[in-house]
């Protein structure tokens, strides 16, 4: 088709233009990745309705607009105030932050070290050490779409995150991406690698959030590896500004008898699209995937799991809830793999949606795929209003019929958040929650 | 002026008559006991009174404190003063007991203009109110009902009863569901909370219920219609003789309640 020619040729240019900026750095290892990228991506260009994975999402308006990769740092008129409604007080962790996906030094915030810590920019990471790139970036092999290929293909900064065998880091990581676009639409790409070791144990907060209306792209990676016996906990606060699109993926590796939990919230964006992949790689290893997305207006949010259960006696959790209002839509899709050798998995998958209007919508498509025997695999899938019967209760009790609806509906939606360990972020999005819900129904422009 | 006077009240629900003409006055410092069958009305009658949006009201009217009921939505209903003990007391998972009747306490102290209570005071009256039904503590940081035993749930009951201090409770088949042993401490709970400013609509089937609290009045209620009023002694002749006893001696009531029925 044109349109999809056009928007190749488009960013063909654009990688044209990067590859005559980088001189001598076109030879690395790194930008032989990125090639690999680009030709990834060039061959598939961005998918429409008619593929599976995205018979629910239409990425059209996404695709038939212009987006500028960010090649450099830019301070783009930040400052220390632009980070204070993102900031997880009392934490007193690391903060790593990026404008338009590049890390920006003077506005992180990096304690002295600790050791086997290392955290900073990946591509000063990457500068100094350019194996990694071979041996931890390639999506590729796990699965990545059009849109990991595009992130690879301009691979320049994000999140560096390495802990070493047996250290517990306290303190969550806080990543904070703000993206800022004037009249030209911006390609936002952050890329970040976060390595547990063996038995090691952090947290780590990703949060993306817009200044000003203007129109980005956020196209996000994150990979993430946690070693035999490690601990990772990776909560994700998406508020995208409302015009804005956001597609993000987190892609993890979990060794023997590593335990993983994600929370993904979100609250923003235009059109948004999650992917969280998990591969267990070793035996007894546990994996949890939590999600919220609270939406209204035209909001549309897809959020893509898929749990590749290839080693045995693993465990999977998954709950996966949305509040949809005024004419929202919602798409989620549980994928499950047990492979043969997998026996013993166990794996539950819940998927709950409140709809608070007539015109909100929600596909839900739960899709197991089991080649061992010995598996206990369940899930489950509910689609409704609040219950009658529950709001009646609030009321005799003299709580207000609109009060009741918001109480119930943060109840519903505060499960979710409820399982964050990170104190300040669990504060800090029940607040934002609670900012949501007025008047029985859900609000965005706070 | 009578706390509640209800004059020739009419209500079903979808087009279905289930109240059939009920007169009732209730004063302060009185118990009232509404027994009935299966089927009579008395849930209607109880839930007509709370509000419940599903029963229709097609004649008559009801005043509480001299002012007109029908018209205020549940939740000024409960402000007023009206609590009903839910007969199915419902799961609130995601909230939690604390919050729940903190929200309520504070939305009718705010009707009555009396300063909201912070979490310190609240917390004080709470822990007095648990004393009244032996309310155990574990219970109250857990979500409404949420996976609560059946006494846990009629006890939960009382309990928002103690902390809400209404002006008339109405008890919608409390008894239902408990052994002898819950049945004694709700019951006990009800009778402390007693007092000449406050009246109690208790509803129910049996008679054991009444052995604890003893009604000043009982009404027995048959196909939509009080058919009979009476002491406490009333209740235990019912226990004796059951309620066809009743059926057999207001036999004329009961065809035209049918026959009002069918229509």
């Amino acid at each position: 088709m044109n349109a999809s020619a056009g928007t190749k040729d488009w960013y063909a240019g654009r990688f044209t233009q990067f590859e005559e900026g980088l001189n001598g750095a076109s030879q690395t290892p790194l930008h032989a990745l990125r090639r690999r990228g680009f030709a990834a991506f060039a061959a598939q260009g961005f998918p429409t309705t008619a593929e599976e994975e995205w018979r629910f999402t239409s990425v059209a308006p996404l695709a038939a607009t212009h987006f500028h990769p960010v090649l450099a740092y830019a301070a783009s008129g930040f400052a220390e105030p632009d980070l204070r409604p993102w900031s997880l007080t009392g934490t007193g962790g690391i903060v790593l932050v990026f404008i338009n996906g590049h890390f920006s030094s003077g506005l992180s915030s990096i304690p002295p070290g600790s050791p086997g810590v290392s955290v900073g920019s990946l591509g000063a990471a990457l500068a100094h050490d350019p194996a990694l790139a071979l041996r931890y970036l390639s999506p590729e092999r796990r699965g990545g779409d059009a849109f990991t290929s595009l992130n690879t293909a301009f691979l320049l900064d994000g999140a560096f995150v390495r802990v070493g065998d047996g250290v517990t880091l306290d303190a969550p990581v806080h990543i904070l991406s703000l993206a800022s676009s004037g009249d030209t639409p911006l390609l936002v790409q952050p890329r970040h690698l976060i390595i547990a070791g063996n038995g090691a144990r952090l947290s780590v907060v990703e949060t993306y959030g817009g200044k000003g209306p203007g129109l980005y792209l956020t196209n996000a990676v994150t990979e993430i590896f946690v070693g035999e016996g490690g601990a990772v906990e990776h909560d994700k606060l998406q508020m995208e500004n409302l015009s804005s699109f956001h597609v993000g993926t987190t892609m993890v590796s979990l060794g023997g008898e590593a335990s993983f939990t994600s929370n993904a919230i979100n609250f923003g964006g235009a059109i948004v699209r999650n992917n969280v992949n998990a591969l267990f790689e070793g035996e007894r290893a546990e994996c949890t995937l939590n999600g919220l997305s609270v939406a209204t207006g035209m909001q549309h949010v897809d959020n893509h799991t898929v749990i590749d259960h290839a080693k045995a006696h693993c465990q999977s959790h998954e709950l996966y809830k949305a509040v949809l209002d005024g004419s929202a839509r919602g798409v989620f899709n549980g994928k499950i793999f047990v492979r043969e050798d997998a026996q013993k998995t166990d794996a539950k998958q819940t998927n709950k949606t409140l709809l608070l209007s007539d015109e909100a919508t929600i596909d839900t498509k739960p899709q197991l795929e089991i080649f061992a025997d010995d598996v206990k695999c369940t899930h489950g899938a509910t689609v409704g209003q609040l219950d009658e019967e529950q709001v009646f209760y609030l009321r005799a009790r003299g709580i207000g019929q609109t009060e009741a609806r918001d109480l119930l509906t943060f109840a519903f939606a505060t499960d979710v958040i409820n399982r964050v360990h990170v104190d300040a972020l669990r504060e800090k999005l029940d607040a934002l929650l609670h900012a949501r819900l007025r008047q029985g129904r859900v609000n965005m422009e706070t | 002026m009578s706390l509640l006077e209800v004059r020739n009240l009419h209500a079903g629900v979808q087009g279905n008559a289930i109240l059939e003409g009920i007169n009732l006055r209730v004063e302060k410092g009185e118990i009232h006991a509404i027994m009935g069958p299966n089927g009579s009305g008395k849930s209607t009658l109880a839930g007509v009174l709370a509000g419940r949006e599903a029963y229709v009201v097609t004649e008559g009217e009801v005043l509480y404190q001299g002012k007109d009921l029908l018209g205020l939505a549940p939740e000024e209903r409960a402000r007023e003063g009206i609590f009903l003990a839910f007969q199915y007391p419902v799961e609130i998972p995601g909230v939690t007991n604390m919050y729940f009747l903190k929200a309520a306490l504070n939305a009718i102290r705010k009707h009555r203009s009396m300063e909201e209570l912070d979490a310190m005071e609240f917390l004080s009256l709470v822990k007095e109110k648990m004393k009244v039904i032996d309310f155990d503590q574990s219970l109250l940081n857990r979500p409404v009902n949420e996976g609560f035993s059946g006494g846990e749930k009629k006890r939960n009951e009382i309990f928002q009863m103690a902390v809400l201090d209404p002006t008339l409770a109405i008890l919608d088949e409390t008894d239902s569901g408990l052994d002898i042993d819950a049945l004694r401490i709700v019951a006990e709970g009800v009778n402390k909370l007693r007092s000449p400013e406050n009246a109690v609509v208790v509803v129910t089937h049996y008679q054991r219920l009444l052995n604890y609290i003893v009604p000043d009045f009982v009404h027995v209620l048959i196909d939509g219609r009080i058919v009979k009023s009476g002491g406490k002694e009333l209740a235990l002749v019912l226990e004796e003789k059951g309620y066809d006893w009743i059926r057999g001696e207001s036999g004329a009531v009961t065809a035209d309640a049918q026959e009002a029925g069918s229509k």
